[in-house]
């Protein structure tokens, strides 16, 4: 420490030094409580900003169109239905990127049929490719842990074999969309990322039993692009169903009910719960399908309000036979 | 090559080593993820671990037998392990040397000077020992033996802070290992821990390889036969002290070396300006003292303490009557006593869970409990998976055993046994949606992944809470009109809504397609058998399908808890009731 002597006096240089510097000191401390002064106190938190929307990905030209094929083979039935449909190319043009939306909920082998099935996710990549898509991706925000979900599933590697990107859910993918019309789907976070850039989406649904909603199909998969606490979502289940066939106008949608889960849906978990109904939908109208798949289910029109309310919103048709669907 | 230089390069070598196993022990199939990785190899190297083991379940489970080799050549050649190996050490010295590095030589000799406290380790090392032993003493359960090392055994605890605080805090800013952030709970007291002891370098370098490690006292006792020893070849020393400017140890190389705390550092051997230190076989000159400075009655006390201090704390039941039914133990976990016998807190199984369920207990499983694994299904990002068996076969000691999934899941040989439980979950009524509160949910019964499904539900229509009293004005093909604007238009088009109709003697439903404020619209036009009256009685319900448990059939996954929307307390919890690793928790029958 400095010591300070008593006798010896303050010349005026010194003085003027010690002045200026306690001066500039106290001006600082003002200056700094002047550029930081708060009158009004924190605000409640603000929503986040930046909402996002997703892009309407439905080729103009293919409104309404629906193939339903018969078999065993997820291989020969869907290149049948898409051949029904023009090909695959009639979708998918030259250097397109594509999402395909699977259905990776769960930490499940394939033959459970809880999830998509691996063989559709790999020949749907390759068949993309083919028509000259420049990326696909394939991606969900599954309910169980997503790393293990995509592996156990087999989606991983059937995807990344024909050379699909796999993009799994990260938080800084999410951002939040408000959806025009929708009452639910309101500043809440989608998985928007893998999105981006994003020319044609294909939903593949399997064909299940739900125990909250009646059926889990071709709209209620988009249920997967949802993040935050999506769980509160059930105390409405057919509105969001709605909203979110709504929020996502696909190029196509591939309804796989090659083997149906029967009971104890969405999960399933043992063989007893599934039954061969050995059949492919393919259509442009998501409505439809999840119309036709209830029929696979046992089930009417009536049981699944979903189904009623996303056609009175305009999102497609119910009665699938106005359709003329091309079943082979 | 120097050989100090050689012994820096080694340390550095095994601490980068260590650092990779942990980044290493995440589950996946990529090249740096686990895959054959030995990323419990200096777990079963650690002799702590692979003796307290032994002594409380006289075997060497799978890889601790690789303990045997670091004992043998500690027989042989002393503490090697603390001085090139230990990568806890290898932090400590680097600490100890930034902290000592610019003061004078006779201080830096003052600091590594020996000190009595530092027998200390040695009492701490025979307390930690005879509790794991007390099950000779007596064969009851109060006395059974308590695995306790691994509170500050360097390996589990270096293992245990990277795990969980380090590379929690690390990862998600700098490497993404996870999709998401790791949650461990305590991680406080865990991460302050290791700052305690990495700073203490500050004041004593090697603060708790001199006076806390319980390893390094074991290998201290392990050294008093070895061959090839550091001492003075001939008379002549100075005692100028040059030779514990950076003594490593705090061994006395200027006197009577101590063996049992040399650590071979070898620090000594070439500062010496006589040139009088050498690692040999031959004897020291200056005399050598070899065991460890500790008094018969430090020893007693300690392993008295050792004895009776964990049978005084399971005196309050835990092990017994008064067992925490909030403690669920990971799949194949042994029963508590045996777990407690086995477990070493090093965290492996909270870092491998997939889910980042298995979490670092603080007290709920007792004092001897803590940083055992304990889910909790709030944290991370699912329940248990149900084709998930890493933690039990990342385990090093099997205190959770290493099950398959047939065993997991009650398939093939083991389809009598059923799969394995881990507690049951319970619907709390008074929080659950649709018990509690008329509201429409069952993400619980959705998301439960058991065959049939553990959770079931029953359908029931209750009377929705009307606000006003309310009075049908007339009934028009499949439109009702009420006498007042009561409703809130279209809160009831959600397909879970519907008109309870009383006439004629019975009451029939009708799902309601949407409402205004004095209507309300049917999803289907009712085709009346007989004339109704124009306005009958009616009521407005609510379809719910309420959640039950069925005990035989839950494994108490923590799924439904994980999902539950209640998010606060859940109105769905798993509690360790009917956990198949102890047959007296079975509540049903």
């Amino acid at each position: 420490m400095e010591k300070q002597h008593h006798n010896s006096s303050t010349t005026r240089r010194e003085f003027f030094i010690r002045c200026s510097k306690a001066g500039l000191s106290a001006a600082a401390v003002c200056a700094s409580g002047y550029l930081f002064y708060d009158s009004s106190g924190p605000k409640q938190s603000e929503a986040e900003t930046g909402l996002v929307s997703l892009s309407d990905y439905a080729v103009p030209d293919k409104k309404g169109v629906m193939a339903v094929v018969k078999g065993e083979d997820r291989k020969k039935t869907l290149h049948l239905a898409l051949k029904a449909l023009g090909g695959i190319e009639a979708f998918v043009e030259k250097g397109d990127n594509v999402l395909l939306k699977v259905n990776a909920a769960f930490a499940t082998p394939p033959a459970l049929s809880a999830t998509t099935n691996p063989v559709l996710v790999s020949e749907l990549t390759r068949l993309c490719f083919k028509a000259g898509a420049k990326h696909v991706v394939v991606t969900d925000n599954p309910i169980n842990d997503p790393p293990s979900c995509f592996a156990l599933s087999g989606i991983e590697q059937a995807a990344r074999r024909e050379g699909a990107t796999i993009m799994l859910p990260e938080r800084a993918f999410f951002h939040p969309t408000t959806l025009k019309d929708a009452l639910l789907i309101r500043e809440w976070p989608i998985l928007f990322e893998p999105f981006k850039d994003i020319d044609k989406v294909i939903g593949i649904a399997p064909l299940k039993d739900h125990h909250r909603s009646g059926a889990s199909m071709t709209m209620k998969n988009w249920y997967g692009i949802l993040g935050g606490r999506r769980n509160v979502f059930h105390q409405d289940i057919h509105n969001i169903i709605k909203e979110l066939a709504m929020m996502v106008r696909p190029s196509l949608v591939i309804l796989d009910g090659t083997v149906s889960m029967m009971t104890n849906g969405p999960t399933g978990g043992s063989l007893s719960d599934l039954k061969p109904t050995n059949t492919m939908i393919v259509s442009t109208d998501q409505v439809a399908a999840d119309a036709y798949g209830a029929t696979l289910l046992g089930k009417t029109k009536n049981s699944l309000p979903f189904i009623s309310k996303a056609e009175a919103k305009g999102l497609g048709t119910a009665d699938y036979q106005s359709l003329n669907p091309i079943i082979l | 090559m120097n050989i100090v230089t050689t012994r820096r390069i080694s340390q550095f070598f095994f601490l980068v080593l260590f650092l990779w196993f942990a980044v290493a022990a995440t589950l996946g199939d990529k090249w740096w993820q686990l895959r054959g990785w030995p990323v419990n190899w200096f777990l079963q190297l650690d002799p702590l671990v692979g003796i307290g083991t032994f002594i409380t379940t006289r075997t060497f489970y799978s890889g601790l037998i690789w303990c045997i080799a670091t004992i043998v050549f500690t027989i042989f050649i002393g503490r090697f392990f603390c001085g090139w190996l230990c990568p806890f050490g290898t932090i400590h010295q680097f600490v100890g040397f930034l902290g000592k590095r610019n003061k004078p030589t006779p201080k830096k000799a003052k600091l590594n000077a020996y000190r009595r406290a530092q027998s200390l380790k040695y009492v701490i090392l025979t307390f930690l020992l005879t509790a794991a032993a007390m099950d000779l003493l007596f064969g009851s359960a109060i006395f059974s033996a308590s695995l306790q090392t691994g509170l500050l055994d360097p390996i589990p605890l270096f293992h245990r802070s990277v795990n969980l605080v380090i590379l929690p805090l690390l990862d998600e800013p700098l490497f993404k290992l996870s999709p998401d952030q790791r949650y461990y709970e305590t991680s406080w007291f865990i991460g302050g821990v290791f700052l305690l002891f990495v700073f203490l370098n500050l004041v004593v370098p090697r603060f708790y390889c001199r006076f806390i490690c319980p390893l390094g006292a074991l290998f201290g006792v392990l050294s008093r036969f070895s061959l090839w020893r550091i001492g003075q070849k001939a008379d002549g020393c100075t005692n100028c002290k040059l030779c514990e400017k950076d003594c490593e140890g705090a061994c006395e190389p200027s006197a009577s070396i101590r063996i049992s705390e040399c650590v071979l550092c070898m620090n000594c051997l070439h500062t010496c300006p006589h040139d009088l230190i050498t690692f040999s076989t031959t004897l020291s000159e200056t005399g050598e003292i070899v065991s460890p400075d500790i008094q018969r009655r430090e020893l007693i006390s300690a392993a008295v303490s050792g004895v009776l201090l964990i049978p005084s704390i399971r005196i309050g039941g835990g092990l017994g009557p008064n067992w925490n039914p909030a403690l669920i133990r990971p799949p194949g976990a042994l029963d508590e006593t045996e777990f407690l016998a086995r477990c070493i807190k090093c965290g492996q199984c909270m870092r491998i869970c997939p889910t980042n369920i298995i979490q670092p207990a603080g007290f709920q499983a007792g004092i001897e409990g803590i940083w055992t694994p304990a889910l909790n299904f709030r944290i991370g990002t699912s329940g248990c998976q149900q084709n998930c068996i890493a933690c039990g076969n990342i385990c090093p000691t099997a205190a959770i055993r290493p099950i398959s999934i047939e065993e997991k899941l009650g398939k093939k040989d083991f389809r009598d046994k059923g799969p394995i439980k881990i507690g049951t979950a319970f619907v709390d009524r008074n929080r659950c949606l649709p018990w509690a509160m008329k509201t429409p949910c069952i993400v619980c019964q959705e998301n439960c992944p058991v065959s049939p499904k553990a959770i079931y539900t029953e359908d029931v229509f209750e009377k929705v809470r009307p606000g006003r009293e309310l009075k049908l004005k007339s009934i028009q093909e499949d439109r009702l009109f009420l006498e007042a604007k009561v409703l809130i238009p279209n809160k009831l088009g959600t397909g879970d809504y519907f008109i309870k109709l009383y006439h004629s003697g019975n009451d029939t439903l009708h799902r309601i397609k949407s409402n205004t404020a004095d209507s309300v619209s049917l999803a289907v036009k009712p085709e009346w058998e007989q004339e109704i009256p124009s306005a009958p009685p009616f009521e407005i319900v609510v379809k719910l399908q309420q959640p039950v448990i069925d005990p035989a059939k839950c494994i108490g996954c923590g799924i439904c808890e994980h999902e539950c929307p209640v998010l606060g307390k859940r109105a769905i919890r798993v509690s360790r009731e009917n956990e198949s690793r102890n047959k007296n928790h079975k509540f049903i029958l």
